[in-house]
């Protein structure tokens, strides 16, 4: 297409991309700031929020089971307090102590212990039969030894299951001895299995050992001892508080880590959660705010595309035809010029005529002599003679024509016959019409009213019509008919030509300024304009009627002078 | 052919030259001059009845020499010639005082008529002139007469008075 062979031009594809390109950038500057800082804003602040959520709840869970702790200590300290070695090892004040313990707590005591110096079991009430068992080799003796309260890890034991104990030092006539008591595993697991966060956090309890002190998730724990040391580092260096970590585990998923130190340090509270699933929200508003960049991107890139090859367009649209009218304005000043020259010309032409025809005058004058009279050829030259002096007469008539029109330029208003101005132009554009093989037929109704009308401009537009029509004739020739009538108001002249006729495309430009079929230099595209601003002026009507193959008519309606038309109806 | 005094003024020599061949061949000797100024150069030296002035010319031209022929000398015609196409040059020409205005090229035998009828002009004038004369000089004398019949009458009726 022409429009896009326009826009080939590197000059406009340069445009093109300039344009796009800048308000690309401008619009995607503020665009990606406004993104990043909205993001890294959000992405702090939601990380702050879900770290302190989970440090909340990784405390709260720490008081939880440090009070759970205590509190089962205090429990077994009171009894301890409260009764003596001799009536505590009376296994049925025992059990009934026991049986009261679950009353109030439930399944938390399993078991009650009374344990000597030597770590012999004296008394026992539980469910199983460990009476007389011997703790002196236990890893938790030695320690409840050393200490006034002692909670131990989590281990077998004796009885094969996990568990865990809690017991009190007193000491009774010279001799310590202990009263133990078996936390329930299950009960103290589940202080820790509540902590679920979302689909993938869960926590567990480490000692110093880096041994679970609670049941796992099976297969959900990965290398411990990493991560933990971390935290007991952490620990040495006297922070105290709650510790988040963000590490990789060995399958490459980023998890994180809440720990938070129970039992004096001892035992490392562990919260993980994997950051895919603590940041579900954000990552999915991470993603949806990434759809909607894209897709606004997308939509920017193609509209700063769009519309700068919209506005290229149009640019090369008005520079072409700025050039065109250019070329017109141009074209038109030369046609001018040789307008001019020719005017010019036709001045001057007159003197050398002038002296051909009197030299010829002089000639026939010698033939006049006796000595020629007898001459052969005598009315040969007498006939030649008589020929320059026609033709000399003819250049007089046609320079006079041609410049009297060329001089013709007032737009005053006279009293006209148009029949009369009609015929003026025929025969300054008969010759015209002849070399063209072109017939100009009038048929023209007589005693028409006199039209107020310029001269001048009038005969510029019959003249335009007339040679729009010899062109267009002006290769097979034709007829130009033209035909004058009183019609109601109005006098309408026809100017019909057989020629090729105008398409249908054009026809509705015909009287644009500017517009022409001509090849270039041939037309300047304003003489239909003008006979358009002529006719209009003086409140009359123009238009055209063209059919392809069979001819153009053009119609000219001239009001007649409004008490002039009474007159003659 | 009528003795006129003529003067054929146009700066296109060859034409002037012609003109004046074939002029002579009918009893005319046109003088002749090239230019504005050279006209009135010749007319200085010999008053003349027609001057055929070219409307066009370097220097002078046919207008602006115009009113100085009328000035110095009232009695001359002149008619323009204009190589211009338009009548402008010529009504502008009459306007100021030109006989007429004749369009080059010209048809000579009209250019002979048009002299010919100024020259007519001029002597129109002239015998009126005369006649004018000739009747204020018959007035003189009738006036004179009267007086002397006026005398004669009142002489002769005096005569028979003393007669008696």
């Amino acid at each position: 297409m022409n429009k896009n062979k326009r826009l080939k031009n590197p000059y406009y594809q340069s445009l093109i991309r300039k344009m796009a390109l800048i308000v690309i950038i401008v619009s995607f500057t503020p665009l990606v700031m406004a993104s990043c800082l909205i993001l890294d804003y959000f992405h702090s602040s939601y990380h702050e929020k879900v770290y302190a959520h989970l440090g909340e709840l990784v405390q709260k869970h720490q008081q939880n089971i440090d009070g759970f702790l205590t509190e089962r200590l205090s429990n077994i300290r009171f009894l301890a307090n409260s009764y003596d070695f001799e009536e505590l090892s009376d296994e049925s004040f025992l059990q009934n102590k026991l049986t009261v313990l679950q009353q109030d707590y439930g399944t938390v005591f399993e078991d009650l212990g009374v344990v000597n110096e030597k770590g012999l079991q004296v008394a026992y009430a539980g469910p199983f039969k460990l009476e007389k068992a011997e703790y002196s080799k236990a890893d938790w003796f030695k320690k409840a030894m050393n200490s006034r309260y002692f909670i131990s890890d989590v281990f077998m034991g004796l009885r094969g299951q996990p568990h865990f104990i809690v017991s009190v030092k007193s000491k009774w006539q010279g001799e310590w001895w202990i009263l133990r008591a078996t936390i329930n595993f299950l009960e103290f697991n589940s202080l820790v299995e509540n902590l679920r966060i979302g689909k993938t956090g869960f926590a567990f309890i480490l000692n110093r050992e880096k041994e679970f002190q609670t049941k796992l998730l099976i297969g959900s724990i990965s290398d411990k001892k990493h991560y933990m040391d971390h935290f007991f580092e952490a620990a040495k260096v006297g922070n105290k508080g709650i510790h988040i970590v963000e590490k990789k585990d060995e399958f490459g998923n980023m998890k994180i880590y809440v720990g938070a130190f129970l039992k004096n340090n001892e035992w490392l509270l562990v919260c993980q959660q994997n950051t895919t699933d603590a940041f579900f929200d954000l990552n999915r508003v991470r993603k949806i705010g990434a759809v909607i960049f894209l897709l606004g991107g997308l939509g920017i890139i193609s509209t700063a595309y769009l519309m700068s090859r919209r506005m290229v367009n149009r640019i090369a649209t008005a520079d072409k035809e700025k050039e065109m009218m250019n070329q017109q304005v141009i074209e038109t000043g030369k046609l001018a010029t040789i307008g001019e020259l020719a005017a010019g010309i036709a001045h001057e032409i007159n003197n050398p005529v002038a002296i051909m025809v009197e030299e010829a005058g002089w000639i026939e004058d010698l033939l006049e002599e006796e000595e020629f009279k007898e001459g052969e050829n005598l009315n040969e030259f007498k006939r030649a003679l008589k020929q320059i002096h026609t033709q000399g007469g003819r250049c007089k008539e046609i320079t006079f024509k041609l410049l009297s029109f060329a001089r013709k330029t007032d737009s005053r208003a006279e009293d006209v016959q148009v029949n009369d101005l009609i015929e003026e132009v025929v025969a300054l554009s008969a010759q015209r019409a002849r070399y063209g093989k072109v017939l100009i037929n009038e048929n023209l109704e007589k005693d028409l009213p006199f039209i107020n009308i310029s001269q001048s401009e009038m005969q510029q537009v019959f003249l335009n019509l007339i040679n729009n029509a010899c062109d267009a004739m002006e290769k097979k020739g034709g007829t130009i008919e033209i035909k004058t009538q009183l019609a109601g108001d109005y006098v309408e002249v026809e100017i019909a030509d057989n020629g090729p006729g105008i398409a249908k495309a054009n026809l509705a430009r015909i009287f644009d300024p500017f517009f022409t079929t001509k090849p270039v230099g041939k037309g300047t595209g304003l003489g239909l304009s003008i006979c358009y601003g002529i006719i209009n002026k003086i409140g009359g009507k123009i238009d055209v009627r063209s059919v392809l193959d069979v001819g153009t008519t053009f119609r000219i309606l001239l009001p007649l002078k409004k008490e002039k038309a009474q007159h003659t109806l | 052919m009528k003795n006129i005094r003529l003067l054929l003024v146009d700066d296109e020599i060859n034409f002037v030259k012609t003109l004046v061949k074939r002029m002579e061949k009918r009893g005319l000797f046109p003088d002749q001059a090239a230019s504005g100024e050279e006209c009135l150069a010749i007319l200085e030296k010999k008053p003349m009845d027609v001057v055929v002035l070219d409307v066009k010319m370097p220097g002078m031209d046919g207008i602006e020499v115009l009113p100085h022929i009328k000035e110095k000398y009232p009695k001359t015609e002149v008619l323009f010639l204009t190589g211009h196409a338009s009548p402008q040059d010529g009504v502008d020409g009459i306007k100021a005082g030109g006989f007429d205005y004749l369009t080059k090229p010209i048809e000579f035998e009209q250019l002979i008529t048009k002299i010919n009828q100024a020259y007519d002009k001029i002597r129109l004038m002239e015998e009126k002139e005369k006649e004018a004369e000739f009747r204020a000089g018959m007035e003189q004398q009738m006036i004179a007469a009267e007086r002397l019949a006026s005398l004669g009458t009142l002489a002769g009726t005096d005569t028979p008075k003393g007669g008696f």
